[in-house]
């Protein structure tokens, strides 16, 4: 009748369920004769429980993809489905949402770069606006707030202004606010672009908390590789208004030739000689915690040189990549590259193109 | 003209003016504030965009703002009569006070609403407000110090209006000035009504740009006036670092 180990386990995992699912999502802007394509039939799938990074450049369509998500901005063309409901299907007439797109927004909570607070309002204040518009009555509203501002640590503030606040204090009541509407789903508008280094990891720590602790499911745009770094489960890659590539952290760094997954794990280096083999290796889950490395140097008795590395815990999990050198050529080293394999391991051989083309040309 | 001749007449004239500027400013706001939000909110990318509207409030708010007061005040005669019974008297020069008050309150509304960050409009829309709540809940709350300072505007252009409302026979301090001072060579009286004039709109202004400031500096901007600060010399620092040197 009252299982709280069962609830705790579904909102700690990421379900298969998608929670927002944007199908062909196209936004075109007309200005004076003008088009400018910022949304190029996107599709997005993101799943229940989890954090969800859309990354990009300045100009790739990030921003229009999470305003189209809650219907700030019309898509052009497309759908939008949040927790099973269609918000394209709602659309009022013009510009002007309908009440049930409202009420839909309302379930969906969103924080800002410049955190959008309202500077005549107190941070109780603040946080008691959204539950204003839902309706709330006055003595529930404040219970709600205080509840909320304890939850991100800020209850000794609940009587400042928000002026009287630093960036990660006026961003942590905007997130409470956001919270304010028991959302399922949490939009993140580039939420720490206005923070220092330091700020930016406790609120992204904050999320990560709020997502584990609520079952909420976040979509968070940024244009930081550290922010899906330290706290995305899956992540996207925009480029003028596309997805080029998207799954899960882990998917993108074993697909070959990622560049998302070469931009979350950097490594350079080139090969000190002809005569040598670079090869990539991807680490993932349990591999990671293997000394693969000095096995295969004791197994086949070869010096192995590291030329660069980069391995992090990415959602709980070891992963990275490391390019490694071995001496001779890629034909004296087929046996250590396929051990390498066999331990799980994923491996580019860097300089094995130039050798097909030798072998086709025998 | 000895003092005890004159106190009965400013007495009158001080309360002519504040009873019509009174009744007109509080007319502008309610007629002004709602003009001037829709002026923003119409205008092309407002959130209820609408061309044509924006562009035919804008011209009567042009039209009726281009009108010299004296004009207007004989232009609405029917109209005054209309309302008030009467096109003389206090009561008639607070109709065409307001009319001519109202575009002008509205342009400054709308120059105050336009202020307002933008964010704050989609912060409240993400939380499912319809246009009504981000007027109550963002565009007029944020504005509010502006808003004051406007009103403040409006107040003392209202009181220099009021000076022509003696050609509809409705008294007042102009009044006074351009019957006694002017016309009656009574110099003193003219400069005497200047001097209450004078301190009759230093004080509105006062309490304008005060409340403005309070409500600014609660919510932590600076203010709409910074007063200038005297740089003081860090003589002693620079001392300081001679010495090191």
């Amino acid at each position: 009748m009252h299982p709280p180990g069962h609830i705790h386990a579904l909102r700690t995992t990421v379900t298969e369920t998608h929670v927002i699912t944007t199908t062909d999502l196209t936004k075109v802007y007309r200005t004076s004769g003008r088009e400018v394509t910022a949304l190029d039939g996107v599709d997005l799938h993101v799943r229940e429980g989890e954090v969800y990074g859309v990354i990009g450049q300045s100009g790739a369509g990030k921003s229009s993809l999470i305003r189209c998500v809650n219907l700030l901005e019309r898509p052009t063309a497309g759908t939008v489905t949040v927790a099973g409901q269609d918000l394209t299907a709602l659309a009022g007439r013009g510009p002007r949402a309908g009440r049930e797109l409202r009420r839909a927004r309302g379930r969906i909570g969103m924080v800002f770069q410049h955190f959008n607070l309202l500077s005549t309002r107190t941070v109780q204040d603040n946080v008691e606006l959204p539950l204003e518009i839902l309706g709330t009555s006055g003595q529930e509203r404040s219970r709600k707030a205080l509840e909320l501002l304890d939850l991100v640590g800020l209850t000794d503030k609940a009587k400042a202004y928000p002026a009287q606040l630093s960036g990660g204090q006026k961003q942590r009541v905007g997130i409470a606010r956001a919270l304010a509407g028991d959302p399922k789903v949490l939009l993140s508008d580039e939420a720490t672009s206005a923070l220092d280094p330091e700020t930016t990891r406790s609120i992204l720590q904050l999320l990560r908390d709020l997502n584990r602790q609520l079952g909420l499911t976040v979509l968070l745009i940024t244009h930081e590789m550290d922010v899906v770094k330290s706290i995305c489960d899956s992540a996207a890659l925009m480029e003028k208004g596309r997805i080029v590539e998207s799954g899960t952290v882990s998917e993108l760094l074993a697909t070959p030739g990622s560049e998302l997954a070469s931009a979350l794990f950097p490594v350079g280096g080139e090969a000190s000689g002809a005569d040598r083999t670079v090869v990539d290796v991807t680490f993932q889950g349990e591999a990671a915690t293997q000394p693969v490395i000095s096995q295969l140097s004791r197994t086949y008795n070869i010096d192995i040189s590291i030329l660069g590395a980069a391995i992090d815990t990415v959602g709980g999990l070891q992963v990275g990549r490391m390019r490694i050198e071995l001496p001779g050529r890629y034909e004296d080293n087929v046996v250590p590259i396929g051990f390498l394999r066999e331990q799980g391991l994923h491996i580019d051989v860097l300089n094995e193109e130039p050798l097909l083309v030798k072998e086709g040309a025998k | 003209m000895t003092w005890s001749e004159m106190h009965p007449l400013l007495e009158q004239a001080c309360w002519d003016t504040l009873y019509m500027v009174g009744w007109s400013t509080v007319i502008a706001v309610v007629g002004g504030l709602p003009l001037g939000v829709l002026l923003v909110l119409t205008d092309r990318g407002g959130l209820l965009q609408n061309v044509v509207a924006n562009k035919v409030i804008g011209q009567v708010v042009n039209v009726a703002r281009s009108m010299p007061f004296i004009i207007l005040m004989v232009a609405l005669m029917g109209f005054t009569r209309s309302i008030t019974g009467t096109t003389i008297g206090r009561e008639a020069a607070i109709v065409p006070l307001a009319i001519g008050a109202i575009p002008f309150f509205a342009r400054l509304v709308e120059t105050a609403v336009r202020e307002v960050d933008g964010g704050l409009v989609e912060a409240v829309q993400s939380m499912g407000g319809n246009t009504w709540t981000v007027v109550r809940k963002v565009l007029v709350p944020e504005s509010l110090p502006s808003l004051i300072s406007s009103t403040t505007t409006t107040i003392v252009a209202l009181i220099g209006y009021s000076a022509m409302a003696g050609t509809v026979g409705a008294g007042g301090l102009g009044d006074i000035a351009i019957r006694y001072g002017y016309q009656r060579f009574e110099t003193e009286l003219m400069w005497i009504t200047v001097a209450i004039l004078a301190v009759v709109i230093s004080v509105i202004q006062f309490a304008g740009d005060y409340a403005a400031r309070f409500l600014h500096r609660r919510a932590g901007q600076s203010g709409p006036a910074p007063r200038l600060r005297l740089l003081k010399a860090k003589e002693p620092a620079t001392a300081d670092v001679g010495k090191v040197a």
